[in-house]
């Protein structure tokens, strides 16, 4: 489904992805982990689209299309779905409104009818129910004056709703209390399917626990430097990013 | 960054729909302004003699006066004497329906989504068409009339009515106003005129759709709207003109009189041709807007959505003199390219327990330039009076401005007044976040403006919220590719 071959990419001239090669299949999940400041946000944003980094090397296949090509909306309409760290707010404009109008977008530009309001409707309370989520949060404006807790929780209901093929999550747990990260990895689980697949960006071993991952990466210096099953990411939560560093340090010394 | 940036120049820059001309023969006098200007206009509509008599004082008065230049715009001087000041379509002197109307008039109307013909016309709204510088039509006439509303040309009403004529011009915005209400009481071709008897609610929704045609014609229209005990009227206004690359001056006066118990909403979506992306072309938008709350309990809204024009000057405003009387301002002003408004309201308090809201919207890209002016005075007898005004500002690209100027005076101490005032940009990371999720840019912005401005829509009649949101988007259509 996802296969990143040797990506780098730079925000103003600062080299950020030296060198990213990953393959995710259609049915899977992955967790990326490692060190702040290592890049992990960097290559969810770069693989949304986002045009404060350019990619100066490297391709990323989606599906057997280069995405690269695409811009910000055709990944969207193509299932590529980022859930953000710090999701925006839209002053004026209701949850409900934005959800449709998303759903809508997409629709137009595979050319498929608009949805109607009824099954909209009827969708969206399915949805909510499953994240715990308040009738009201439908009037209100998007993202504003949320709590932490209930903007990731309106990203993951904006996922189920676009029922993405490919979900990143970019730090979905920060700031998320144990009772909140229960519901929210709870959506995701319902999300995971043989025709789906899923980058978990965390920081924390924590959220693995609740959403298993089939491999964990480890980010550090814009390179995964390690790639195993899940009890990589136990190790790391034992050891600390320091022992990477080691690990890294003798890896590249290894390379020379 | 700096791609998005383009996105939002290109955004900022738009195409203007109602710029076509209709070829109509028009009789007009010849350009400039004197005495004998003024003297033909008023023997053209047949005046009688008082109307003269006032137009000739406004005209002396206007002679004194030094055009402003207190306000945050910028523009060549206006060479009064270039302008011509009366223009009106050729037609077959009088009219009994709308089937003599000129078929071309007519046509022009439907091309700007109005049509006149009643079968057709939007339901609930009677319209009068304001052509250059005379009414053309009016429809719903007889339903009106069984109401005992009185909604037409201003020329007519001076003939049929001359008393009420008589007794209300002026008594709101006085021709020694200012520069520009004196130009328009001393020139002024025609407008609306509307009185709601005691008692009545307006069965329909007034509206009147001005229109300049002719070419270096200056359009100068009256209105004037009365609204008795206990009666209610919603009144709108649009307006359009042909893409011409010369500045054309339109300066509208508009008075409203609300009596006891009575409401008047006016609202205005104003588009104007706004000159094209370098700023050539465009109306000079001097407009003096006023209503009185005469009676106790009386209230006054306005709601406007200005989008057009390459100068809007206009401050609608009302008088609060009745104890518990309301006065609202609620407003949306565009300015893209290089257009350039400076806007906002007055709001006078005199009687006890007064209140006023002012929510103003200004929504600036491209090189546009956006003040709001405005005016809250509470004088010593108005106990309790209560003000809150919401100024906040919307910046689409960074070669634009939004500017606040606030006077507040207050001269009693049981007074409350409330002012909150924001700027906010268009943000790369809204637009980007509306994309991820699939709309292009384009919808994204319009969904962010509509969103900054949905407090005033909300307040809008229910089919001008409908076409500003429209205008909104046509608006800014293409400005962010």
């Amino acid at each position: 489904m996802l296969e990143i071959k040797n990506l780098h990419a730079k925000s103003e001239d600062k080299d950020i992805l030296r060198g990213i090669n990953l393959q995710v299949n259609v049915g899977e999940v992955h967790a990326i982990m490692g060190p702040n400041g290592s890049g992990k946000s960097t290559l969810a944003h770069v693989l949304a689209g986002r045009e404060d980094y350019e990619v100066t090397q490297g391709e990323i296949l989606y599906n057997g299309q280069n995405l690269l090509e695409m811009n910000i909306e055709q990944r969207a309409a193509a299932g590529l779905f980022l859930a953000y760290q710090y999701p925006i707010e839209i002053p004026g404009v209701s949850n409900k409104y934005f959800l449709k109008a998303a759903m809508n977008a997409v629709r137009k530009q595979h050319g498929q009818p608009l949805i109607d309001t009824t099954s909209f409707l009827k969708l969206l309370k399915e949805n909510m129910q499953l994240l715990g989520m308040d009738k009201s949060m439908m009037e209100r404006s998007v993202n504003e004056g949320f709590s932490g807790g209930e903007k990731k929780r309106n990203e993951i209901l904006q996922m189920a709703m676009l029922q993405p093929k490919l979900a990143v999550l970019d730090e979905t747990d920060s700031g998320l209390d144990i009772d909140a990260l229960r519901i929210v990895a709870d959506g995701v689980n319902t999300l995971r399917g043989p025709d789906r697949a899923i980058i978990v960006v965390t920081h924390y071993q924590r959220l693995l626990d609740y959403i298993v991952p089939d491999q964990v990466h480890v980010l550090a210096e814009g390179r995964i430097v390690r790639s195993g099953d899940r009890t990589l990411a136990l190790e790391l939560e034992d050891k600390g990013y320091g022992f990477l560093e080691t690990h890294s340090a003798a890896a590249s010394a290894a390379a020379v | 960054m700096s791609t998005d940036n383009a996105l939002l120049e290109e955004y900022s820059q738009r195409e203007y729909k109602h710029g076509f001309v209709t070829d109509i023969e028009a009789d007009a006098i010849a350009p400039g302004l004197n005495e004998d200007v003024v003297r033909l206009i008023s023997s053209k509509k047949n005046e009688p003699g008082w109307l003269l008599e006032w137009r000739l004082k406004a005209y002396r008065h206007w002679l004194t006066l030094k055009e402003p230049t207190w306000h945050n715009v910028k523009y060549p001087p206006i060479r009064y004497q270039d302008s011509i000041y009366y223009s009106a379509p050729k037609q077959q002197i009088k009219l009994n329906s709308l089937d003599e109307v000129d078929p071309r008039l007519l046509e022009t109307y439907e091309k700007l989504g109005i049509p006149l013909e009643e079968q057709k016309a939007l339901a609930g709204v009677a319209v009068d068409a304001v052509f250059d510088s005379v009414s053309v039509a009016t429809t719903y006439k007889a339903t009106l009339e069984e109401h005992g509303v009185i909604f037409g040309p201003f020329s007519e009403a001076v003939h049929k009515y001359p008393e009420l004529v008589k007794q209300y011009l002026g008594s709101v915005v006085p021709y020694s106003d200012n520069f520009f209400a004196a130009l328009n009481s001393a020139v002024f071709s025609d407008g609306s005129f509307c009185f709601i008897p005691k008692g009545v609610r307006c069965p329909l929704e007034l509206s009147t759709y001005f229109r300049i045609n002719a070419q270096n014609t200056g359009q100068f229209e009256r209105t004037l709207i009365i609204a008795e005990e206990g009666s209610y009227v919603s009144y709108l206004e649009g307006c359009t003109a042909p893409k011409r690359d010369e500045n054309q001056l339109h300066a509208a006066v508009v008075e409203l009189v609300a009596m006891k118990d009575a409401q008047i909403k006016y609202s205005t979506v104003q588009n104007w041709y706004p000159g094209d992306a370098d700023g050539k072309g465009g109306i000079y938008n001097f407009v003096t807007k006023r209503g009185a709350c005469r009676g106790d309990n009386s209230k006054i809204s306005w709601t406007q959505v200005e989008t057009g024009s390459a100068i809007t000057w206009k401050y609608p405003s009302v008088i609060l003199q009745g104890d518990n009387s309301v006065g609202e301002f609620y407003s949306v002003a565009v300015t893209a390219n290089h257009q350039q408004a400076d806007t906002g309201t007055k709001m006078i308090h005199i009687g006890k327990n007064t209140k006023s809201t002012i929510i103003s919207k200004g929504i600036s890209a491209g090189f546009g330039q956006n003040s709001y002016r405005g005016q809250v005075k509470i004088l010593k007898g108005a106990t309790n009076a209560r003000n809150f005004s919401q100024c906040d500002s919307l910046l689409i690209g960074d070669r634009c401005g939004a500017h606040t100027f606030p006077y507040i005076q207050v001269r009693n101490t049981t007074a409350k007044v409330e002012h909150e005032a924001s700027t906010s940009k268009v943000g790369e990371d809204q637009i980007y976040y509306c994309r991820q999720r699939g709309l292009k840019t384009e919808d994204a912005v319009n969904m962010i403006v509509n969103g900054f401005c949905k407090e005033v829509y909300d307040v809008l009649p229910m089919e001008f919220a409908v076409e500003a949101r429209k205008l909104l988007s046509v608006s800014l259509e293409g400005s962010v590719g």
